[in-house]
């Protein structure tokens, strides 16, 4: 595996993967959908139902990029690996990004649902605290010149975050039973919303990875322009 | 041992003195408890239910103030090349930075908390549980808020950038320290106490060898 964190196998291999990444995305994305819209209306939810198949695949992918993050800067702060640190940048904003995405389709579901486009749900406040340290994470990247410096300082930030949210989350969800005992609608889904939420979700995945190489490898082609810049001056 | 408390008296001297900007936290905190009622009308129900909460916030963002100031003077003049060649380790010295930073506002901070909270209204219960609760969870926050002057020591705008990486990680600190406030008044015991007592212990235990890799990071190279 570590093979591939050599920068020139790593432009390789994305560039025969992407293609695939970016038509398995479509396919998915274009099942889930048709199939979320072809779904019946659920008997309490009405039609809001539909937003679900767009809400739930954001926020995994949230959490996952900050695992993404977390995993990438210990890799980084151990083996001091450039590609590990661009994978670790690349992946903020697409976190951030699906972070307010989930959000903003929860606050449109709540309206029609709670009568309200926001409540303090344990949920929905973690969620909200995730999106300020994606925020907090990607300032520091960018406030710090020195690109190593920043790198590292970065890792170490998201180390500390991901040692944290669970406990933010353990807090959060203590403050929210403490004022108001919400209950939470759980039950089993219907195989006609599973299957479209799965495909959702699988599209959500191959977006991610398909963002990510993208990302990557211009991270990687502006690194050698600039060196090349740097020894022809 | 020595230079561990060699350490801790320089920073709270330094902080105590003229331009160290301890007072300043205290003024910024009864400044805020002040505004508060401004903004929210005086009734005194209304006060004595919210005073847990705004004097909590109050306090996190008065120590807040003075952290970007924790190690950036002594990178900018030279002395924390010193403090790092020092025997001491780098961690000792760290954790040395935060009890000092505590004792010159945390530590106040607490002491002011019932006088501010006699102009909230809040009973006594209250009260005595606010002043345990911040007493407990303060060191967290200049713990913590160690850790984020480490990562922005070599920053002109450090100030700005801090509380942003920070409030977020601070969240269970408000959380329990308002709760157990807010349990006191209900009548039940302990509320959050523990768990911020836990919350402290585990970041005053952490953040010394975390803040001491970013302090490294920053003065290699």
């Amino acid at each position: 595996m570590f093979g591939y964190a050599n920068p020139t196998k790593f432009m390789a291999l994305s560039g025969a993967l992407l293609p695939w990444c970016w038509g398995l995305t479509l396919l998915c994305l274009a099942g889930g959908l048709y199939l979320g819209f072809a779904a019946p209306p659920d008997y309490q939810q009405g039609t809001t139902v539909t937003i679900m198949f767009i809400h739930v695949p954001a926020a995994i992918m949230a959490e996952l990029a900050y695992a993404v993050i977390a995993v990438a800067s210990i890799f980084s702060l151990v083996q001091r690996h450039i590609l590990a640190d661009v994978a670790a940048r690349a992946a903020a904003p697409l976190g951030a990004l699906f972070t307010a995405l989930g959000l903003i389709t929860g606050s449109l579901w709540g309206r029609p649902t709670w009568g309200a486009y926001w409540v303090w749900d344990a949920r929905l406040t973690s969620f909200l605290l995730l999106l300020f340290l994606y925020l907090g994470y990607m300032a520091l990247w960018s406030a710090i010149e020195d690109e190593t410096k920043a790198a590292r300082a970065a890792a170490i930030l998201a180390l500390v975050g991901a040692v944290n949210i669970p406990i933010i989350k353990f807090s959060v969800d203590w403050w929210n039973t403490l004022h108001q005992g919400e209950s939470i609608i759980s039950g089993k889904l219907d195989p006609v919303y599973l299957w479209p939420l799965l495909l959702m979700a699988a599209g959500y995945g191959f977006l991610f990875a398909g963002l990510m190489m993208t990302r990557i490898r211009t991270a990687i082609v502006e690194r050698r322009i600039r060196s090349l810049m740097q020894a022809g001056a | 041992m020595n230079a561990f408390f060699a350490l801790l008296t320089r920073d709270v001297r330094l902080a105590a003195r003229e331009g160290g900007g301890a007072a300043l936290a205290l003024g910024f905190f009864a400044l805020m408890a002040t505004l508060v009622p401004l903004g929210v009308g005086a009734d005194l129900h209304l006060l004595a239910r919210v005073a847990g909460g705004i004097l909590w916030v109050a306090a996190v963002l008065a120590a807040l103030l003075s952290l970007d100031r924790l190690f950036q003077g002594d990178y900018e003049d030279g002395s924390l090349d010193l403090i790092a060649l020092s025997p001491l380790p780098l961690e000792a010295s760290a954790l040395a930075k935060i009890v000092a930073h505590w004792l010159s506002t945390g530590l106040p901070l607490t002491l002011l908390s019932p006088l501010l909270a006699l102009l909230f209204n809040l009973p006594p219960q209250g009260t005595a549980m606010l002043f345990v609760s911040l007493l407990v969870g303060t060191p967290a926050v200049s713990a913590v808020g160690a850790v984020g002057a480490a990562l922005t020591l070599s920053l002109r705008r450090g100030g700005l950038l801090l509380p942003f990486i920070i409030l977020p990680l601070l969240v269970p600190a408000v959380i329990f320290g308002a709760g157990a406030v807010s349990a006191a008044l209900d009548g039940l015991a302990g509320g959050g106490l523990g768990f911020l007592a836990a919350f402290s212990g585990a970041s005053l235990l952490l953040a010394p060898f975390v803040a001491a890799a970013g302090v490294r990071l920053n003065l290699a190279g």
